[in-house]
């Protein structure tokens, strides 16, 4: 039983306290705070939000790892969104068959890779900061967009989609199924595979990473291709679940995506972080704003408790620390 | 330092009065030929931490003016015994501190900067972006009214810092444009505007090229002759021997002795340091019928090396000495794929080789022990087991994943064979001592299977009694059938632990010893000349 423990501990590792605390807290507080709060109510809201915001934050998640960032996510899932809904359109719109949403979801995740396999080709060879050359992909693909749609929305979605926004396998919402499916692979890529490995040692040190005979670069490449296809992933659904394209949907998820990989334990620096922690601190932020929407509370209050949150656990973190450091220098 | 904020500027001119006063009262001292009294006297001193007694009934003497050298291995104690002196730490009830004629029980930081007690810690602390003048002068501006920066006034107090020192520099150009070893004469210069009396040096020579720590060498001297007493901290003995009057050697946080540095030789400070006596033999391989494993002709890479040739057989290990400097991790780079030649060949195990980056070489054979463990040989904040893995992930993999059975395994085998002392696999590589790191370090690349092992400067950072472990490792490797070069810019490391030493002078191999046919003071004297 114990080894087990030991097993599952290990497999999830010491980042997840916080966000398990957290979620803990959060539900005794709402819990009696909000008498409905814990109801199947609750509880599909958050399970139909949360994967938006959750497959934006495991495409922030990789770039973060590496010590860098991605600021392009919205703007590249917009960009993704609009490629798939274009395909719809010019295959008949509202009549468009399941084989235009297949060639359609092809392309926009093409799309989006393509936005990160350019920024990984200019941040790897000209060694230029990512948060600048994110920041350059992000204003152009806001340009882009815009000028491409005028500023309007794009819609005429066949009503086929409206399942990946809104529908339920066994009572389980689709959306969070794929988010899931996401979340696991990802967890399999950073834990299994060798360029997970990678990635957590560019984050380190990507010189000493080099002189080991890794190929950083192509890590590079690879780290931020792959979040650009996750964030193609999220630009599908929340196209199915607007029923409708616009430049700029989600861009305030950016900066929040951020703060999940933080809550979650991630390290700002890059190096340390895993997959289940943050999916964890997504799910408290969700729960918070969704319990605080229950209570009557603006969603900008839900907004402004995030920020104290973030600010809260930052100093439980070096209370911690400082605790841990008193109690070796005492041992 | 030692203008406190806040001490005005006539508190200032008293200082500098009294210390001249200190100057003349010496000199009469001198005349008189009486042995001097002790400018600093420590006894008693003992210091616990989490019950480890880091310091165990400690007493240490510093004479005026004198170049005092204070010895020990990692661990032993001397950063702790300055600690004290500066008054970052306070000892243990019973422990005297006699300074410049005066009693304390322990001293305070304020106390020992306002009397003169000056440390150099190894990083310098000093400011890149600024100039050389704002970096000597800036704590004279510091705490006076008006509150304005006065940059003339700073200028002439950096000038005549630098002065005393015997050296000019540009004061006006900002710090970061001078190499290190002018940074390390900034920092001197600093101190001695704070009216140091005593001066800590802490491995003040651990990042310079040999003329460059002569220079150094040099400062300190006229500083030991104006009357300011140095005590060096180094691990290069070498330069204990060159530059000081006497020794202190601790051990394990307790007084081994003071000795007087006249008699004494590297390895008697190396003994004295560890408590073990090395047994100090050179090779004797017979490899004459060994194949070649490396032929390197005629390789060249402009401005870092030229026309450098050799071969290295099976079995046997390659010395090459030189000066920092010298081409020889230039060499090493262009050998691991890293860097490549403008001209000439590489022949490894009797296939010729030509390398687009470090993965072909290390696919080919070759492997790389980087001179840099902290930033270019391990990750230095990721774990053990993973820092031992990664340049060999293939062969962990398990149907295209990790397989942790398979790298827990792999990792415990290295730990076993090189006999590394870890607490957890998973504890971050920077938990472990330098000798410890680099045994990883050597596990990595052994992790490979290379046919072709390049050290570089192995034990820079290592403890005198780890490196013996190190080089036993080394001597074992070859006889197992590897080829190995070992670049090192100490000589009596490669004189007795390689076959055959070459040296390397700006970019070109321009001598050949055996070590059983000549003595390292003969190779120190070409090296060094």
């Amino acid at each position: 039983m114990t080894v087990l423990i030991e097993r599952v501990r290990n497999a999830l590792g010491p980042e997840l306290a916080g966000p398990f605390a957290a979620f803990v807290a959060v539900m005794i507080v709402f819990g009696f705070a909000a008498p409905n709060f814990l109801s199947r109510a609750t509880f599909g809201s958050v399970a139909f939000q949360l994967p938006e915001l959750g497959l934006l934050t495991l495409a922030m998640l990789l770039p973060i790892l590496t010590g860098g960032l991605n600021l392009a996510i919205t703007f590249t899932a917009n960009m993704a969104g609009l490629t798939l809904a274009w395909v719809l359109q010019s295959q008949g719109g509202v009549d468009a068959g399941i084989g235009a949403f297949l060639l359609g979801s092809v392309l926009a995740i093409a799309v989006g890779a393509l936005s990160g396999l350019i920024m990984g080709f200019v941040i790897a060879y000209t060694k230029a900061h990512p948060i600048l050359v994110s920041l350059s992909m992000m204003i152009f693909l806001r340009g882009l967009g815009e000028f491409l749609t005028r500023g309007g929305d794009v819609s005429g979605i066949p009503g086929f989609l409206a399942p990946i926004g809104y529908g339920s396998i066994f009572g389980i919402p689709v959306p969070l199924l794929i988010f899931i499916a996401c979340v696991l692979i990802w967890h399999v890529l950073l834990t299994r595979m060798k360029l997970g490995f990678n990635t957590y040692m560019i984050g380190s040190n990507i010189e000493a990473t080099r002189y080991s005979g890794i190929n950083t670069r192509k890590v590079q490449v690879l780290v931020y291709t792959l979040s650009g296809a996750m964030c193609a992933v999220a630009g599908i659904i929340m196209l199915a679940r607007f029923n409708s394209v616009r430049v700029g949907h989600g861009e305030s998820y950016l900066l929040i995506t951020v703060l999940a990989c933080f809550l979650g334990g991630v390290n700002p620096f890059g190096g340390f972080g895993r997959v289940i922690p943050v999916f964890v601190a997504l799910v408290v932020l969700q729960l918070l704003s969704s319990g605080l929407n229950l209570m009557g509370a603006s969603q900008h209050l839900a907004t402004a408790v995030w920020g104290i949150l973030m600010i809260t656990v930052m100093i439980l973190r070096w209370l911690a620390g400082r605790l841990k450091f008193l109690n070796t220098n005492r041992g | 330092m030692a203008v406190g904020p806040g001490l005005a500027p006539a508190r200032l001119q008293d200082c500098k009065r009294d210390w001249i006063r200190g100057f003349d009262s010496m000199a009469d001292q001198a005349l008189d030929g009486a042995a001097p009294r002790p400018l600093l006297s420590l006894r008693n001193v003992n210091m616990t931490f989490g019950g480890v007694k880091a310091l165990k009934n400690v007493s240490f003497e510093v004479l005026p003016g004198e170049v005092h050298c204070l010895a020990g291995e990692n661990g032993s104690g001397k950063s702790t015994l300055i600690k004290v002196i500066t008054g970052v730490y306070k000892p243990e009830a019973g422990a005297v501190i006699d300074y410049d004629g005066q009693s304390y029980s322990h001293m305070s930081p304020v106390t020992a900067q306002a009397s003169g007690i000056q440390v150099i810690w190894q990083d310098l602390a000093l400011f890149p972006e600024m100039t050389v003048a704002e970096n000597i002068a800036f704590q004279t501006v510091i705490g006076r009214w008006p509150r304005l920066v006065n940059y003339a006034e700073m200028r002439r107090v950096a000038i005549n810092a630098l002065q005393r020192l015997g050296v000019t520099f540009d004061v006006d150009l900002a710090l970061h444009h001078f190499p290190i070893a002018q940074r390390q004469i900034v920092a001197i210069a600093r101190a001695l505007v704070g009216e140091a009396k005593l001066v800590f040096m802490d491995e003040p020579t651990a990042s310079l090229t040999q003329s460059e720590t002569d220079y150094l060498l040099d400062i300190v001297r006229n500083l030991s002759a104006s009357g300011v007493a140095v005590v060096f901290v180094s691990h290069r003995l070498a330069e204990v021997l060159e530059i000081s009057s006497r020794v202190t050697v601790l051990r394990d946080g307790a007084l081994v002795g003071v000795y007087p540095t006249k008699g004494l030789t590297q390895s008697r400070i190396t003994e004295l340091m560890t408590g073990k006596t090395f047994d100090y033999s050179v090779l004797h391989r017979d490899l004459s019928r060994s194949p070649v494993m490396l032929e390197v002709k005629g390789l060249s890479r402009p401005g870092e090396f030229d026309d450098v040739s050799l071969t290295v057989r099976r079995g046997e290990t390659l010395g090459i000495s030189g000066l920092l400097g010298a081409g020889r991790t230039e060499l090493a780079l262009t050998l691991f794929g890293m860097r490549k030649p403008k001209s000439g060949s590489v022949v490894l195990d009797g296939r010729p080789v030509r390398f687009g980056s470090n993965r072909d070489a290390i696919a080919a054979g070759v492997a790389y022990l980087s001179e840099d463990r902290l930033s270019l040989g391990l990750i230095q904040p990721q774990a053990i087991a993973d820092n031992m893995v990664i340049a060999s992930l293939d062969k962990i993999l398990s149907g295209g994943f990790i397989s942790s059975d398979r790298k827990r395994s792999l990792v415990n085998r290295w730990i076993r064979d090189l006999g590394v002392r870890i607490g957890k696999q998973d504890d971050a590589i920077s938990t472990l001592s330098g000798g410890n790191q680099q045994r990883v370090a050597i596990a990595k690349w052994l992790a490979t299977d290379p046919k072709l092992l390049i050290l570089d400067a192995p034990t820079v950072g290592v403890d005198v009694g780890a490196r013996a472990g190190i080089f036993d490792i080394v001597s074992k490797l070859a006889d197992s059938g590897l080829a190995i070069i070992l670049i090192s810019d100490e000589v009596p490391e490669v004189y007795f632990n390689a076959d055959r030493v070459l040296h390397m002078a700006q970019g070109r191999i321009v001598g050949e010893f055996t070590p059983g046919a000549t003595t390292p003071q003969a190779i120190e004297e070409a090296v060094y000349a």
